[in-house]
């Protein structure tokens, strides 16, 4: 799609969101990954599947909040939730909630293109001045940064995976890769993630013990 | 609103105590007071305090895919801010339990209350919750732990409706 012309009159956006997300994740290790919805989910996907991907089709404005439930489940995992400015603008509670629960192993990264590329590429906010970053430093995260150029990717980078709660807003070309499409199998998706991560016993239990627990 | 007084808030904790329960998500409602104060004083239990209740449908699905289990606490209001995000969950097959009390529905005062609590469950069905009302405080304990057993053990949306008339009403004049 042609996006030069529905660009802001922001400074022009270099980055490519792809080799960004690409770099991202060959750093993951084990790391656990929620996706935003739309091109965060089909850019996650491109750089290589991975059962340890959850790729997110309903809930807009909750991938934050997702990544944040699997970060306190899993607080030796790094939790990457890897989402989208317009995404990211449905939830700016949970910024304040996230930066109130501080979970030192979840990184939010936004790659913000400053348009709603799903629905005809129509300007979000961030694109009018509206400074994710910023909200997300004044709600309390320990570390909060916004790059708009290669140069400072380096550092974000490491940002990225390093102590947290960490929220890295990464200025990037609204234009639209080739779209690939992950699965959209809810139930598959939920146990390919459970089964890699808790292992089948946990995630499919053969018996459904009676009421229990500690 | 006044604390709930019957006990009934204690016997719902040892239900979500024998559930497993490891995350508890909240927007406080007064007659949910006592039981966030126990889940709170429970190391065990992750208590999160949310700007809205659909921070805690996500919160919810994100905590079964890392293997714990949430049950979300909220007000009958906080209902319709909800729906949209019950997708995710509902369309992933993944547990949630959510234990509403309800407003405009038994001996309200407030007529701003009525349109919500009214449509409580209506909106709840819509998206294909499971809804528990109870209106006798000696039945929600018990509803609490079958609608725990239903959401954990066939992967579904249930939601628990503590009727205006189990909690008792608003004190306004505290």
């Amino acid at each position: 799609m042609a996006s030069a012309n529905l660009r802001s009159n922001a400074a022009p956006v270099q980055m490519l969101r792809r080799p960004l997300i690409e770099a991202i994740l060959e750093r993951r290790a084990d790391a656990l990954v929620i996706t935003g919805l739309g091109t965060t989910c089909y850019d996650v996907f491109s750089a290589g599947d991975n059962p340890l991907n959850f790729y997110n089709w309903a809930g807009m404005g909750g991938a934050a909040m997702v990544a944040c439930g699997l970060a306190l489940a899993q607080p030796k995992r790094r939790v990457l939730c890897i989402t989208g400015d317009g995404e990211m603008l449905m939830g700016l509670g949970s910024l304040a909630t996230i930066a109130c629960e501080k979970p030192v192993n979840l990184s939010i990264v936004v790659m913000d293109n400053e348009h709603y590329v799903e629905t005809g590429m129509q300007g979000t906010h961030t694109g009018r001045g509206v400074d994710l970053a910023g909200i997300a430093r004044a709600a309390g995260f320990p570390v909060a940064g916004c790059v708009s150029a290669q140069e400072g990717f380096a550092a974000a980078l490491e940002a990225i995976y390093g102590p947290g709660p960490v929220f890295m807003n990464l200025k990037v070309d609204p234009a639209q890769p080739p779209m690939t499409l992950p699965m959209r199998d809810g139930p598959y998706i939920r146990s390919r993630f459970r089964d890699a991560l808790l292992g089948p016993a946990v995630a499919h239990p053969v018996m459904i013990p009676a009421a229990k627990q500690p | 609103m006044a604390e709930a007084t019957s006990g009934w808030p204690d016997d719902v904790y040892s239900q979500l105590e024998a559930a497993g329960i490891r995350q508890v998500s909240y927007v406080p409602d007064a007659g949910h007071s006592r039981l966030i104060q126990r889940c709170q004083a429970n190391p065990a239990m992750r208590t999160v305090s949310l700007t809205t209740e659909e921070e805690g449908v996500a919160l919810g699905l994100g905590a079964w895919l890392g293997g714990d289990r949430h049950v979300l606490l909220l007000q009958s209001s906080g209902v319709g801010n909800t729906i949209n995000m019950l997708a995710a969950p509902i369309e992933m097959r993944v547990p949630l339990l959510m234990l509403v009390t309800m407003r405009g529905e038994w001996a309200e005062l407030n007529p701003w209350q009525l349109p919500m609590g009214q449509g409580t469950r209506a909106a709840l069905e819509s998206v294909g919750t499971l809804v528990y009302p109870v209106d006798q405080p000696a039945e929600i304990a018990p509803t609490v732990g079958a609608a725990a057993t239903m959401a954990f053990n066939t992967g579904r949306a249930v939601a628990v409706l503590i009727g205006q008339r189990a909690i008792g009403a608003k004190n306004w004049n505290k």
